[in-house]
């Protein structure tokens, strides 16, 4: 992938995701504390969301901050927009704004069953589909 | 390696009115508490932005982490 194909995918992945977080390792295996903290309040809200890991290509990082302005991983996406990293989401989900901003999302335009796998075949770079 | 005071010294200096708590264990991971008035009117994400602007390309290198939490002075 040359480095204009790889932004042009995360510009995708950020449009094609409601809930899409940008970390070290997978929210399985997370490589990183800040990462692995950002998916714990993620999956206690119980939020679907897409995970991309950015360690398998230097490029991924770069391109990605290239596109959010923001030097640091974790990043967390809603609706196109950078929520922010792992500082803001904590922030968020300890005042109870990340559960009303996510929440209000998936009740809008999440269908009743999640869509398992739609979205994961035209995910790029091995993003993790969590819905479902 | 830079000292919390160091730290704290480039984020006031780059913002002003900016009042910086830095505190560090080991000069490479910073945790902050930055208050200005310049945060007024702006997103989180744009209040984090100033800060980490004051160390473009530092950030994941001598500074690997900035813990950060900003306030409207």
């Amino acid at each position: 992938m040359s480095d204009n194909e790889i932004r042009d995918a995360i510009s995708t992945a950020i449009a094609d995701n409601d809930v899409i977080l940008f970390m070290k390792g997978s929210p399985a295996s997370p490589a990183c504390g800040f990462s692995a903290r950002t998916v714990a309040m993620l999956e206690a809200l119980e939020t679907p969301f897409a995970a991309v890991d950015v360690l398998p290509d230097p490029r991924i990082r770069q391109e990605l901050s290239a596109i959010s302005k923001w030097p640091t991983i974790p990043q967390l996406f809603h609706n196109g927009e950078l929520v922010g990293g792992c500082d803001i989401v904590t922030e968020m989900y300890e005042s109870g704004e990340l559960a009303t901003a996510l929440g209000a999302s998936a009740s809008d335009d999440a269908p009743q069953e999640a869509p398992v796998g739609a979205e994961a075949q035209a995910a790029p770079m091995g993003i993790e589909n969590r819905l479902g | 390696m830079p000292s919390a005071d160091e730290v704290k010294t480039r984020i006031e200096a780059a913002i002003p009115g900016a009042h910086a708590e830095v505190d560090t264990a080991d000069e490479v991971h910073f945790s902050a508490l930055v208050r200005a008035q310049a945060f007024d009117g702006l997103s989180r994400v744009a209040q984090h932005r100033l800060v980490y602007d004051v160390f473009d390309g530092e950030l994941g290198g001598a500074i690997h982490a900035l813990a950060l939490k900003t306030e409207v002075s």
